[in-house]
């Protein structure tokens, strides 16, 4: 039980960090579309960095790099040329897939490093716990300080509240002297990096090595996962874990179902669609402003800005 | 920036790095060119086959021009080309008698198909207050849930089950084709009879015009009286209707059985098609036929070469990129994620 536990965190280590990342971008008012294309290529050139160097870190590094490149496309284009941030997005995602399609075919199959798995002391001999959360690696640790630390800058910190505000409200932002295009650059930016730290957890991590489509859908399945999360990036945590248990279920399930496990990774979508409904509800709306305590089980709406084009003039 | 380079550099970009990574496989671009082209046209069949792609990207970005002229992101269309594959297959494999009973009823279960899943992304927008955007991609996986689900489960093929697809239809469900060529005149039909339609309709006609209107700006359209929210029905159902043709003519005349990726990706490249030409259908036609023979091509320099066939993607898509960079018409004309106040 305990490592069925321990496989579903791990499995959703690369979702934490893909749906957190996206989840600071959009909390600024800016889609990034092209996370899907993002993931892959960083998943490729976070492999084939790796392979080449040995060094699984050059590889994360790399990752990362390429993948804000691409988040700084659609930042560029959308925040500063107010290019539609959907097509430049949509058109760099299906560049991107065949951009890593290309590039890491030489790399398909090869055996490469992966991330050694480490043991906190003294915390990894919890009962329970232990097992599961504290006898990982360091990126599934990284992933537990990422969410606090999102957590923690989101709602606790100055830069935090005036991100959110440039999500919900530019022109007030704009008025309190915040710079609102260079917010949105930065946090497309910095939800791109992490983005592309979760595609190198694919391609390092959790399954070592490059082929096509390694990562496919999982981008898709981010975004889905934030708005199940309501732009919260806690419950943008609680939703990858949830995937994480789909995913590991549909794996035990493949030599009994083989139909329902393939379907099952699916279910993020339908899951996405009704939350969509279900924020929109009056009753519900109505229902958490009358009890607050209930509210952490309602999904939060989006950022009132998301999308929309800030012209300082 | 003049009009030539805005049209120029894009073509310029697209090839220039098809170049660079040609190169850096080892392979010299001017032979590659010769054979892109001999890969899309460089005889009868080939250019049958070309012309069978060319069919459903046709469909599925005329479809999406009148999505698109409502102020509609449908990302859906992938999604609507599945439900329309997964109506004909329905079809194909439950009607008995001949040909000219099935293939018509096949077609029209797929336009039913595609129109009740779009119409599906429709409500949740409309009724649900879900974004296309989000509704649509949602969709679009629980349509190829539903397609993996069938081939998998009720449709296995006889013997074991395979996501290599469904059992091949039998020949009378099959779209009728030109002799020894896998050209298909009636599909080459569906797809001009969409595309003009469409350009007619938003050419020249009141709703076309009415259309608009609620794409520019919903809120004054409502208040000159034009029923927005039949109106936005009306596109998405439209986009689906065509977008299910689409999805028939992929497992009637292209597969001749269901298999997972049905779509062949016709939707999202009928995007991008439409982010290129705009409002201005005239456009599709030939930019379809680009893309469709760029891709064409690819797979024929995997073949003789070795080079992987994902390079015509790459092209394409740094083409639309910097097009959209240069403010492609598209660009300019596609719908924002929510209205500005």
């Amino acid at each position: 039980m305990e490592a069925a536990f321990a496989s579903i965190i791990a499995a959703a280590t690369p979702l934490v960090f893909a749906a957190v990342g996206e989840t600071i971008t959009e909390r600024s008012g800016v889609v990034n579309l092209g996370v899907e294309g993002s993931l892959m290529l960083s998943a490729m050139t976070g492999f084939a960095v790796a392979v080449t160097t040995g060094s699984t870190l050059l590889g994360f590094v790399a990752a990362a790099l390429v993948s804000m490149a691409a988040a700084g496309v659609v930042a560029f284009a959308g925040v500063r040329l107010g290019v539609s941030q959907i097509a430049v997005g949509f058109v760099l995602t299906i560049l991107a897939i065949d951009l890593s399609d290309y590039l890491g075919a030489p790399f398909v199959g090869l055996a490469g490093p992966g991330v050694p798995s480490l043991s906190i002391p003294v915390l990894s001999e919890i009962p329970v716990l232990g097992p599961v959360l504290f006898s990982q690696n360091i990126v599934v640790y990284a992933s537990y300080l990422l969410i606090v630390g999102a957590v923690l800058f989101l709602y606790s910190t100055r830069s935090g509240l005036a991100l959110r505000g440039v999500g919900e409200r530019p022109e007030a932002a704009f008025a309190r002297g915040v710079h609102v295009t260079r917010s949105r650059i930065l946090a497309t930016i910095a939800g791109g990096a992490l983005v592309g730290v979760a595609g190198a957890a694919f391609s390092l991590d959790v399954k070592l090595g490059w082929r096509e489509g390694l990562t496919a859908n999982f981008g898709w399945i981010a975004l889905a996962i934030v708005i199940f999360g309501g732009w919260n990036p806690m419950r943008a945590a609680f939703g990858a874990y949830l995937f994480g248990v789909l995913q590991v279920v549909a794996l035990r399930l493949q030599p009994v179902l083989p139909g329902l496990s393939q379907v099952l990774p699916l279910l993020p979508f339908p899951l996405m669609i009704l939350t969509l409904v279900l924020i929109n509800r009056p009753w519900l709306r109505r229902l958490t402003e009358r009890n607050p305590a209930l509210r952490f089980l309602v999904a939060g709406p989006a950022p009132s800005a998301l999308g929309r084009p800030f012209h300082p003039d | 920036m003049s009009r030539v380079v805005r049209l120029a550099l894009p073509v310029v970009a697209a090839l220039a790095v098809g170049a660079v990574l040609l190169a850096l496989s080892g392979v010299s671009p001017s032979e590659a060119v010769g054979l892109v082209w001999e890969g899309a046209f460089g005889s009868a069949a080939k250019v049958s086959d070309t012309l069978m792609s060319w069919v459903p990207l046709v469909l599925a970005a005329s479809g999406l021009v009148v999505t698109f002229t409502a102020g509609l992101w449908n990302i859906g269309v992938e999604g609507q080309i599945v439900a329309g594959a997964i109506a004909a297959t329905w079809v194909a494999r439950s009607l008995p008698g001949p040909g000219w009973v099935v293939v018509p009823a096949a077609l029209l279960a797929a336009l039913a198909g595609g129109v009740a899943w779009a119409l599906l992304a429709g409500l949740l927008r409309t009724r649900g207050g879900v974004n296309e955007i989000f509704g649509g991609l949602g969709l679009d996986f629980v349509a190829a849930g539903l397609a993996v689900y069938l081939i998998l489960g009720p449709w296995q093929r006889q013997g074991v089950a395979s996501t290599s697809g469904t059992d091949v239809f039998r020949v009378q469900a099959w779209l009728p084709t030109l002799p020894n060529l896998r050209l298909s005149p009636l599909a080459i039909g569906i797809a001009l009879a969409g595309l003009i339609g469409v350009g007619l309709l938003l050419r020249g006609t009141r709703p076309g015009l009415r259309l608009r209107a609620v794409g520019g700006n919903p809120a004054s359209a409502l208040v000159l009286g034009i029923p927005t929210e039949r109106y936005l029905l009306g596109a998405f159902a439209l986009c689906g209707a065509l977008a299910g043709l689409a999805g028939a003519v992929q497992a009637t005349g292209f597969h001749h059985k269901l298999v997972p990726a049905v779509s062949g990706g016709y939707g999202f490249l009928g995007i991008l098609v439409v982010l290129l030409a705009g409002f201005r259908t005239v456009w599709i036609g030939p930019l379809a036929l680009v893309f469709v023979a760029v891709a064409a091509g690819g797979t024929q320099l995997q073949l003789r070469l070795n080079v992987d066939s994902s390079l015509s993607g790459v092209v394409l898509g740094v083409g639309v990129l910097v097009a959209l960079l240069l403010g492609a018409r598209g660009a300019k004309e596609a719908p924002p994620l929510v209205e500005e106040p």
